[in-house]
Protein backbone atom coordinates (compact mmCIF):
# COMPACT_ATOMS: atom_id res chain seq x y z
CA UNK A 1 0.00 0.00 0.00
CA UNK A 2 1.42 3.45 -0.61
CA UNK A 3 1.69 5.45 1.93
CA UNK A 4 0.94 9.70 0.82
CA UNK A 5 3.48 12.02 1.75
CA UNK A 6 2.83 15.01 3.04
CA UNK A 7 2.35 17.46 -0.12
CA UNK A 8 4.94 20.66 -0.32
CA UNK A 9 2.22 23.65 0.22
CA UNK A 10 3.58 27.10 1.80
CA UNK A 11 0.28 27.19 3.39
CA UNK A 12 -0.57 23.67 4.33
CA UNK A 13 2.98 23.81 5.47
CA UNK A 14 2.59 26.72 7.85
CA UNK A 15 -0.57 25.34 9.50
CA UNK A 16 1.15 21.80 9.59
CA UNK A 17 3.66 23.66 11.79
CA UNK A 18 1.53 25.38 14.17
CA UNK A 19 -0.68 22.30 14.56
CA UNK A 20 -0.78 19.96 17.44
CA UNK A 21 2.21 18.30 18.05
CA UNK A 22 2.32 14.77 15.90
CA UNK A 23 0.59 11.97 18.63
CA UNK A 24 0.69 8.83 17.72
CA UNK A 25 -2.99 8.73 17.12
CA UNK A 26 -5.78 10.42 15.71
CA UNK A 27 -9.67 10.35 16.22
CA UNK A 28 -11.40 8.35 13.55
CA UNK A 29 -15.27 8.42 12.90
CA UNK A 30 -16.29 5.12 10.88
CA UNK A 31 -19.92 4.46 10.34
CA UNK A 32 -22.92 3.69 7.70
CA UNK A 33 -26.32 4.86 7.88
CA UNK A 34 -27.18 1.66 10.29
CA UNK A 35 -23.99 1.13 12.34
CA UNK A 36 -21.52 3.10 13.81
CA UNK A 37 -18.42 1.34 14.68
CA UNK A 38 -16.05 4.01 15.48
CA UNK A 39 -16.89 7.44 17.18
CA UNK A 40 -13.92 9.86 17.14
CA UNK A 41 -11.48 7.00 18.46
CA UNK A 42 -8.38 7.45 18.88
CA UNK A 43 -6.49 5.20 16.52
CA UNK A 44 -2.94 4.54 14.65
CA UNK A 45 -3.84 3.98 11.49
CA UNK A 46 -6.46 3.37 8.77
CA UNK A 47 -5.98 2.15 5.16
CA UNK A 48 -8.58 2.82 2.60
CA UNK A 49 -9.97 1.78 -0.69
CA UNK A 50 -10.31 4.96 -2.77
CA UNK A 51 -10.41 6.09 -6.56
CA UNK A 52 -7.41 7.58 -6.49
CA UNK A 53 -5.73 4.30 -4.88
CA UNK A 54 -5.44 2.35 -1.89
CA UNK A 55 -3.56 4.55 0.72
CA UNK A 56 -3.06 4.70 4.29
CA UNK A 57 -3.26 7.55 6.81
CA UNK A 58 -1.45 8.45 9.36
CA UNK A 59 -1.58 11.36 12.57
CA UNK A 60 -0.94 14.63 10.70
CA UNK A 61 -2.15 13.52 6.69
CA UNK A 62 -2.58 16.30 4.54
CA UNK A 63 -6.10 17.11 4.60
CA UNK A 64 -8.11 14.84 1.71
CA UNK A 65 -11.30 14.22 0.38
CA UNK A 66 -11.92 10.57 -1.09
CA UNK A 67 -14.28 8.42 -2.34
CA UNK A 68 -14.34 4.95 -1.50
CA UNK A 69 -14.67 1.92 -3.51
CA UNK A 70 -15.37 -1.28 -2.80
CA UNK A 71 -12.66 -2.71 -0.71
CA UNK A 72 -11.23 -3.73 2.73
CA UNK A 73 -10.85 -1.00 5.22
CA UNK A 74 -8.35 -1.89 7.72
CA UNK A 75 -7.97 0.13 11.51
CA UNK A 76 -4.89 -0.28 13.76
CA UNK A 77 -6.32 0.59 17.11
CA UNK A 78 -4.41 2.47 19.73
CA UNK A 79 -3.69 -1.03 21.21
CA UNK A 80 -2.39 -2.34 17.96
CA UNK A 81 -4.83 -5.12 16.69
CA UNK A 82 -5.62 -4.35 13.45
CA UNK A 83 -9.78 -4.81 12.24
CA UNK A 84 -10.90 -5.42 8.68
CA UNK A 85 -14.07 -3.95 7.02
CA UNK A 86 -15.28 -4.49 4.14
CA UNK A 87 -17.02 -1.70 2.54
CA UNK A 88 -19.20 -0.89 -0.62
CA UNK A 89 -18.81 2.56 -1.00
CA UNK A 90 -18.63 5.91 0.71
CA UNK A 91 -16.69 8.97 1.68
CA UNK A 92 -13.63 9.90 3.69
CA UNK A 93 -12.44 12.79 4.69
CA UNK A 94 -9.35 13.91 6.41
CA UNK A 95 -9.19 17.49 7.82
CA UNK A 96 -6.28 19.69 8.89
CA UNK A 97 -6.47 18.85 12.28
CA UNK A 98 -6.01 15.31 11.85
CA UNK A 99 -9.73 14.12 12.85
CA UNK A 100 -11.21 11.52 9.89
CA UNK A 101 -14.77 11.11 9.11
CA UNK A 102 -14.99 7.68 7.21
CA UNK A 103 -18.82 7.33 5.82
CA UNK A 104 -19.39 3.88 4.21
CA UNK A 105 -22.95 3.03 2.63
CA UNK A 106 -22.72 -0.63 3.61
CA UNK A 107 -19.89 -2.31 6.13
CA UNK A 108 -19.73 -5.56 7.30
CA UNK A 109 -16.77 -7.72 8.96
CA UNK A 110 -14.29 -9.47 6.70
CA UNK A 111 -14.86 -12.70 8.43
CA UNK A 112 -18.45 -12.57 8.37
CA UNK A 113 -18.53 -12.97 4.04
CA UNK A 114 -19.72 -15.93 3.05
CA UNK A 115 -16.88 -16.39 0.12
CA UNK A 116 -19.42 -19.00 -1.67
CA UNK A 117 -22.32 -17.06 -1.22
CA UNK A 118 -20.12 -13.98 -2.82
CA UNK A 119 -19.21 -15.68 -5.89
CA UNK A 120 -22.40 -16.95 -6.55
CA UNK A 121 -23.38 -13.29 -6.36
CA UNK A 122 -20.68 -12.61 -8.93
CA UNK A 123 -21.34 -14.85 -11.24
CA UNK A 124 -25.78 -13.90 -11.20
CA UNK A 125 -24.22 -10.20 -11.10
CA UNK A 126 -22.04 -10.87 -14.42
CA UNK A 127 -24.88 -12.27 -16.32
CA UNK A 128 -26.72 -9.42 -15.16
CA UNK A 129 -24.39 -6.78 -16.51
CA UNK A 130 -24.46 -9.12 -20.10
CA UNK A 131 -27.85 -9.25 -20.58
CA UNK A 132 -28.39 -5.74 -18.84
CA UNK A 133 -29.66 -2.98 -21.99
CA UNK A 134 -30.24 0.25 -20.52
CA UNK A 135 -27.68 2.62 -19.54
CA UNK A 136 -29.03 2.83 -15.88
CA UNK A 137 -28.98 -1.16 -15.60
CA UNK A 138 -25.41 -1.62 -17.04
CA UNK A 139 -24.30 1.14 -14.54
CA UNK A 140 -26.43 -0.62 -11.57
CA UNK A 141 -25.06 -4.43 -12.58
CA UNK A 142 -21.17 -2.60 -13.27
CA UNK A 143 -21.95 -1.95 -9.57
CA UNK A 144 -22.98 -5.17 -8.36
CA UNK A 145 -20.24 -6.59 -9.91
CA UNK A 146 -17.80 -4.37 -8.82
CA UNK A 147 -18.91 -4.86 -5.09
CA UNK A 148 -19.01 -8.81 -5.21
CA UNK A 149 -15.60 -8.81 -6.87
CA UNK A 150 -14.46 -6.78 -3.80
CA UNK A 151 -16.17 -9.36 -1.70
CA UNK A 152 -14.80 -12.28 -3.51
CA UNK A 153 -11.25 -11.46 -3.01
CA UNK A 154 -11.08 -10.44 1.02
CA UNK A 155 -13.49 -14.23 1.27
CA UNK B 1 -40.72 1.38 22.93
CA UNK B 2 -40.61 2.95 19.88
CA UNK B 3 -38.94 6.08 20.90
CA UNK B 4 -35.70 4.22 22.05
CA UNK B 5 -35.83 2.05 19.14
CA UNK B 6 -36.09 5.26 17.24
CA UNK B 7 -33.48 6.96 19.55
CA UNK B 8 -30.49 4.42 19.19
CA UNK B 9 -30.96 3.91 15.09
CA UNK B 10 -30.95 7.70 15.44
CA UNK B 11 -28.06 7.86 17.10
CA UNK B 12 -25.76 5.66 14.03
CA UNK B 13 -27.39 8.62 12.01
CA UNK B 14 -26.33 11.34 14.56
CA UNK B 15 -22.13 9.73 14.13
CA UNK B 16 -22.88 9.81 10.39
CA UNK B 17 -24.70 13.17 10.42
CA UNK B 18 -22.31 14.90 12.39
CA UNK B 19 -19.58 13.12 10.70
CA UNK B 20 -20.73 14.02 7.22
CA UNK B 21 -21.48 17.43 8.43
CA UNK B 22 -17.54 18.07 9.10
CA UNK B 23 -16.60 19.02 6.01
CA UNK B 24 -18.85 22.01 6.07
CA UNK B 25 -18.65 22.71 10.06
CA UNK B 26 -14.76 22.90 10.32
CA UNK B 27 -14.42 25.10 6.83
CA UNK B 28 -16.04 28.29 5.90
CA UNK B 29 -18.16 28.15 3.28
CA UNK B 30 -19.95 31.26 2.05
CA UNK B 31 -23.95 30.56 1.59
CA UNK B 32 -24.96 31.61 -1.54
CA UNK B 33 -28.05 33.72 -2.08
CA UNK B 34 -29.62 31.25 -4.42
CA UNK B 35 -31.10 28.80 -1.93
CA UNK B 36 -33.43 25.77 -1.53
CA UNK B 37 -35.23 25.25 1.50
CA UNK B 38 -35.38 21.63 2.68
CA UNK B 39 -38.32 21.25 4.81
CA UNK B 40 -38.45 17.84 6.91
CA UNK B 41 -41.66 16.69 8.86
CA UNK B 42 -44.07 13.66 8.27
CA UNK B 43 -47.42 13.07 8.05
CA UNK B 44 -48.68 11.77 11.36
CA UNK B 45 -49.62 14.48 13.81
CA UNK B 46 -50.90 14.51 17.21
CA UNK B 47 -47.23 15.54 17.83
CA UNK B 48 -47.77 19.00 19.97
CA UNK B 49 -46.06 21.60 18.23
CA UNK B 50 -43.36 19.97 16.21
CA UNK B 51 -45.34 20.76 12.55
CA UNK B 52 -46.57 24.00 13.71
CA UNK B 53 -42.95 25.14 15.14
CA UNK B 54 -41.46 23.98 11.84
CA UNK B 55 -43.40 25.91 10.11
CA UNK B 56 -43.15 29.00 11.71
CA UNK B 57 -39.89 29.30 11.49
CA UNK B 58 -39.51 28.90 7.78
CA UNK B 59 -42.87 31.03 7.34
CA UNK B 60 -40.30 33.93 9.04
CA UNK B 61 -37.15 32.93 7.38
CA UNK B 62 -39.41 33.48 4.29
CA UNK B 63 -41.02 37.10 5.48
CA UNK B 64 -37.09 38.21 6.07
CA UNK B 65 -35.76 37.49 2.42
CA UNK B 66 -38.58 35.39 0.30
CA UNK B 67 -37.43 32.08 -0.43
CA UNK B 68 -38.21 30.71 -3.68
CA UNK B 69 -37.22 26.73 -3.74
CA UNK B 70 -38.93 24.60 -1.65
CA UNK B 71 -39.08 21.07 -0.81
CA UNK B 72 -41.14 19.26 1.49
CA UNK B 73 -40.98 16.04 3.26
CA UNK B 74 -44.38 15.24 4.64
CA UNK B 75 -47.80 16.15 4.35
CA UNK B 76 -48.39 18.27 7.89
CA UNK B 77 -45.54 20.66 6.91
CA UNK B 78 -47.12 20.58 3.05
CA UNK B 79 -50.23 21.80 4.45
CA UNK B 80 -48.95 24.08 6.95
CA UNK B 81 -47.09 25.96 3.75
CA UNK B 82 -49.34 25.41 1.17
CA UNK B 83 -51.19 28.77 1.03
CA UNK B 84 -48.12 30.98 1.22
CA UNK B 85 -45.50 29.03 -0.03
CA UNK B 86 -47.38 26.69 -2.31
CA UNK B 87 -45.84 28.47 -5.45
CA UNK B 88 -42.18 27.70 -4.46
CA UNK B 89 -42.79 23.58 -4.17
CA UNK B 90 -40.93 21.81 -6.08
CA UNK B 91 -41.75 18.83 -4.76
CA UNK B 92 -43.28 17.43 -1.83
CA UNK B 93 -42.80 13.69 -0.70
CA UNK B 94 -45.44 11.94 1.44
CA UNK B 95 -45.88 8.32 3.33
CA UNK B 96 -43.67 9.37 5.90
CA UNK B 97 -43.49 8.55 9.34
CA UNK B 98 -45.37 5.12 9.81
CA UNK B 99 -42.19 3.72 10.12
CA UNK B 100 -38.53 4.88 10.79
CA UNK B 101 -37.00 6.03 7.68
CA UNK B 102 -34.38 4.53 5.74
CA UNK B 103 -31.60 5.17 3.89
CA UNK B 104 -32.70 4.52 0.44
CA UNK B 105 -35.68 7.39 1.36
CA UNK B 106 -32.48 9.37 2.31
CA UNK B 107 -31.32 8.92 -1.02
CA UNK B 108 -34.73 9.74 -3.06
CA UNK B 109 -34.61 13.28 -1.23
CA UNK B 110 -30.89 13.88 -1.81
CA UNK B 111 -31.58 13.15 -5.55
CA UNK B 112 -34.37 15.00 -5.79
CA UNK B 113 -33.31 17.92 -3.95
CA UNK B 114 -29.72 17.59 -6.37
CA UNK B 115 -31.74 17.76 -9.22
CA UNK B 116 -32.18 21.91 -8.85
CA UNK B 117 -29.98 24.32 -9.08
CA UNK B 118 -29.35 26.05 -5.95
CA UNK B 119 -26.20 28.00 -4.41
CA UNK B 120 -27.11 26.42 -0.77
CA UNK B 121 -29.71 23.92 0.56
CA UNK B 122 -30.71 24.81 4.19
CA UNK B 123 -32.39 21.74 5.64
CA UNK B 124 -35.09 23.01 8.34
CA UNK B 125 -36.18 20.11 10.65
CA UNK B 126 -36.82 19.55 14.46
CA UNK B 127 -33.31 18.79 16.26
CA UNK B 128 -34.01 16.52 19.19
CA UNK B 129 -32.63 18.04 22.46
CA UNK B 130 -34.13 15.96 25.16
CA UNK B 131 -37.54 13.91 25.97
CA UNK B 132 -39.02 16.82 26.78
CA UNK B 133 -37.38 19.60 24.04
CA UNK B 134 -36.86 19.96 20.90
CA UNK B 135 -36.14 23.37 18.39
CA UNK B 136 -36.40 23.51 15.12
CA UNK B 137 -33.06 24.27 13.19
CA UNK B 138 -32.04 25.15 10.25
CA UNK B 139 -28.75 23.59 8.93
CA UNK B 140 -27.14 24.87 6.02
CA UNK B 141 -25.28 22.69 3.22
CA UNK B 142 -23.36 24.94 0.33
CA UNK B 143 -23.68 23.57 -2.79
CA UNK B 144 -20.84 22.26 -4.89
CA UNK B 145 -20.21 25.76 -6.85
CA UNK B 146 -20.24 27.41 -3.79
CA UNK B 147 -17.92 25.12 -2.67
CA UNK B 148 -15.53 25.48 -5.39
CA UNK B 149 -16.16 29.37 -5.36
CA UNK B 150 -14.11 29.12 -1.83
CA UNK B 151 -10.62 28.60 -1.07
CA UNK B 152 -11.03 26.46 1.73
CA UNK B 153 -11.53 23.38 -0.23
CA UNK B 154 -8.21 23.86 -1.79
CA UNK B 155 -6.08 23.06 1.38
CA UNK B 156 -7.81 19.22 1.04
CA UNK B 157 -5.82 16.89 -1.59
CA UNK B 158 -7.43 15.15 -4.36
CA UNK B 159 -10.07 17.46 -4.92
CA UNK B 160 -11.38 17.69 -8.21
CA UNK B 161 -15.07 18.43 -9.29
CA UNK B 162 -15.75 14.63 -10.10
CA UNK B 163 -14.82 13.78 -6.73
CA UNK B 164 -16.82 16.85 -5.30
CA UNK B 165 -19.45 15.76 -7.27
CA UNK B 166 -19.82 11.99 -5.70
CA UNK B 167 -19.03 13.38 -1.93
CA UNK B 168 -21.49 15.86 -2.43
CA UNK B 169 -23.91 13.08 -3.20
CA UNK B 170 -23.64 10.83 -0.93
CA UNK B 171 -22.63 13.27 2.01
CA UNK B 172 -25.86 15.10 1.21
CA UNK B 173 -27.82 11.56 1.53
CA UNK B 174 -26.29 11.26 5.07
CA UNK B 175 -27.11 14.89 6.12
CA UNK B 176 -30.78 14.36 4.95
CA UNK B 177 -30.99 10.93 6.80
CA UNK B 178 -29.58 12.24 9.93
CA UNK B 179 -31.88 15.18 9.98
CA UNK B 180 -34.92 12.72 8.95
CA UNK B 181 -33.72 10.22 12.08
CA UNK B 182 -33.63 13.49 14.75
CA UNK B 183 -36.97 14.51 12.99
CA UNK B 184 -38.59 11.02 13.98
CA UNK B 185 -36.73 11.39 17.81
CA UNK B 186 -38.31 15.24 17.81
CA UNK B 187 -41.86 13.85 16.77
CA UNK B 188 -41.59 10.87 18.92
CA UNK B 189 -40.76 12.43 21.72
CA UNK B 190 -43.42 15.61 21.59
CA UNK B 191 -45.82 12.98 20.84
CA UNK B 192 -45.25 11.06 24.31
CA UNK B 193 -45.24 14.06 25.97
CA UNK B 194 -48.77 15.15 24.29
CA UNK B 195 -50.13 11.95 24.87
CA UNK B 196 -48.61 11.76 28.74
CA UNK B 197 -50.35 15.39 29.06
CA UNK B 198 -53.50 14.32 27.71
CA UNK B 199 -53.95 11.19 30.04
CA UNK B 200 -53.35 12.92 33.06
CA UNK B 201 -56.14 16.02 31.86
CA UNK B 202 -58.31 13.13 31.22
CA UNK B 203 -57.30 11.96 34.94
CA UNK B 204 -58.27 15.24 36.58
CA UNK B 205 -61.23 15.43 34.81
CA UNK B 206 -62.32 12.14 35.78
CA UNK B 207 -61.56 12.67 39.50
CA UNK B 208 -63.46 15.88 38.95
CA UNK B 209 -66.39 14.22 37.53
CA UNK B 210 -66.68 11.06 40.19
CA UNK B 211 -66.78 13.92 42.93
CA UNK B 212 -69.39 15.46 41.55
CA UNK B 213 -70.67 12.53 40.28
CA UNK B 214 -70.70 11.17 44.45
CA UNK B 215 -72.38 14.73 45.71
CA UNK B 216 -75.21 14.19 43.03
CA UNK B 217 -76.15 10.79 44.33
CA UNK B 218 -75.67 11.53 47.86
CA UNK B 219 -77.98 14.99 47.47
CA UNK B 220 -80.80 12.98 45.34
CA UNK B 221 -80.82 10.30 48.45
CA UNK B 222 -80.75 13.01 50.82
CA UNK B 223 -83.87 14.87 49.42
CA UNK B 224 -85.55 11.23 49.06
CA UNK B 225 -85.25 10.66 52.76
CA UNK B 226 -86.26 14.04 53.56
CA UNK B 227 -89.72 13.43 51.28
CA UNK B 228 -89.84 10.45 53.15
CA UNK B 229 -89.46 11.44 56.73
CA UNK B 230 -91.52 14.56 55.95
CA UNK B 231 -94.43 12.29 54.59
CA UNK B 232 -94.28 9.61 57.32
CA UNK B 233 -94.39 12.58 59.68
CA UNK B 234 -97.56 14.01 58.27
CA UNK B 235 -99.27 10.87 58.50
CA UNK B 236 -99.08 11.05 62.10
Amino acid sequence: MAFRTIAVRTAALCRRAMATEAGSTFPLTFSSPTSALFNEAAVKQVDIPSTTGHFGILPNHVPTIAILLPGVVSITTEAGDIQKFFVSSGTATIHADSTVQILAEEICDVADIDGNAARAALEASKSKLASASSEADKAAAQIEVDVYEGMVAVA
Amino acid sequence: KNHHRGRSSGINAEYGGTGAESLYTKNEFESGEDKLILAISSDRGLCGGVHSGLGKAIKAAHAEKPITKTIIVGDKAKAILQRTMGDTFLATFNNVGKKPASFTDAINVAEEVLSHEADTVDIVYNKFINVVSYDSTTKPIPGVASIEANDAIYNYDEVDSEVLKCYQEFTLANIVYHSIREQECSEQSARMNAMENATRNAGEMIDKLTLAYNRTRQAVITRELIEIISGANALE
